[in-house]
């Protein structure tokens, strides 16, 4: 096991934003194994100190590789493209309207002549084009099209952010 | 996190929220985002035959600076001229709102809302 590797690398997986998730899952329980502390509670101190860290790394290469929005961020910062942070670089205004639209059209749900409906055809919709960036960040990776895959993970970021902002809106509304 | 006294205020009582119809030629709407965060934001201007900016109202989705911040644009901008209103500096935002480090984002996404709506009522008006 080798920590200087990437995530991909690390579990055996190509290095592409299409990754079988069979595959992954298989890959993770089989270094899990390997890592788990019991396998290591007769070693020295130094050795159980490293299989903690080859631990944590498979654990953060599993939550990355399993998330599309994170795995595509990740992607772009192996090639050197910082998506984490702030950025002044402004989206087409035509992407942001429709985006405070469909956020208004959420806090406005809960006045709905059926709210739970309105909820599910949001959560349709936003899933629906959050589909769409995913594959359209897919085409552009394979085409090392660096500049439109940097725009789209940054709309999947304003998808992403809406998702939950609908999920947190529907256990307000119909959990209690 | 803490948030100041004037960040509070402007987030429990938020100035000028609402919509204009971005369609009216006296109209400027400034559409802006932040990726990292997901915060959206929509600024508008009304502006005068003289080129003052008579009306501004705002929306955003998003944290309570980011919220303060366009809030408080849209106080600050009324009664400007456009060239006044564009030379705002986020670091005035962020002064009057105490905004720690970590949330001067917040003041640079709406500085650069208001200019984004004078560009956007400018760009009309060459039509």
């Amino acid at each position: 096991m080798d920590i200087t590797r990437n995530y991909f690398e690390f579990l055996g997986l190509p290095v592409d934003f299409e990754v079988d998730q069979t595959r992954l899952g298989e890959r993770y329980r089989e270094l899990q194994k390997q890592v788990h502390p019991d396998r290591h509670s007769h070693q020295s101190d130094r050795e159980q100190r490293l299989a903690e860290q080859y631990a944590a790394y498979l654990n953060e290469a599993l939550t990355t590789l399993k998330s599309p929005l994170k795995r595509a961020q990740y992607l772009l910062s192996l090639n050197g493209i910082d998506t984490l942070s702030d950025s002044r670089a402004q989206l087409d205004p035509m992407f942001l309207m429709e985006q405070m639209e469909l956020r208004e059209r959420a806090a406005e749900a809960a006045n709905h002549a059926d709210p739970e409906a309105e909820m599910d055809a949001l959560q349709a919709h936003v899933g629906h084009e959050l589909n769409r960036l995913q594959e359209a960040f897919s085409a552009a990776w394979q085409a090392s099209r660096m500049d439109d895959a940097e725009v789209l993970v940054r709309k999947m970021q304003f998808a992403c952010k809406l998702q939950q902002d609908i999920e947190a809106l529907e256990d307000r509304l119909f959990d209690d | 996190m803490a948030y100041s006294e004037q960040v509070i205020d402007h987030y429990e009582n938020p100035r000028n929220v609402g919509k204009m119809d971005a369609d009216d030629a006296n109209v400027g709407t400034g559409m802006v985002g932040a990726p990292a965060c997901g915060d959206v934001m929509r600024l508008q201007i009304k502006v005068s035959d003289e080129g003052v900016i008579e009306d501004a109202r705002f929306k955003t989705y998003g944290c309570g600076s980011a919220i303060a911040s366009s809030s408080l644009v849209t106080e600050w901008v009324k009664g400007m001229t456009l060239d006044q209103a564009s030379e705002l500096k986020n670091s005035q935002i962020a002064e009057e709102l105490a905004l720690p480090p970590v949330k001067i984002h917040c003041s640079v996404l709406a500085e650069d809302a208001i200019k984004a709506a004078v560009d956007d009522y400018r760009k009309k008006q060459q039509k």
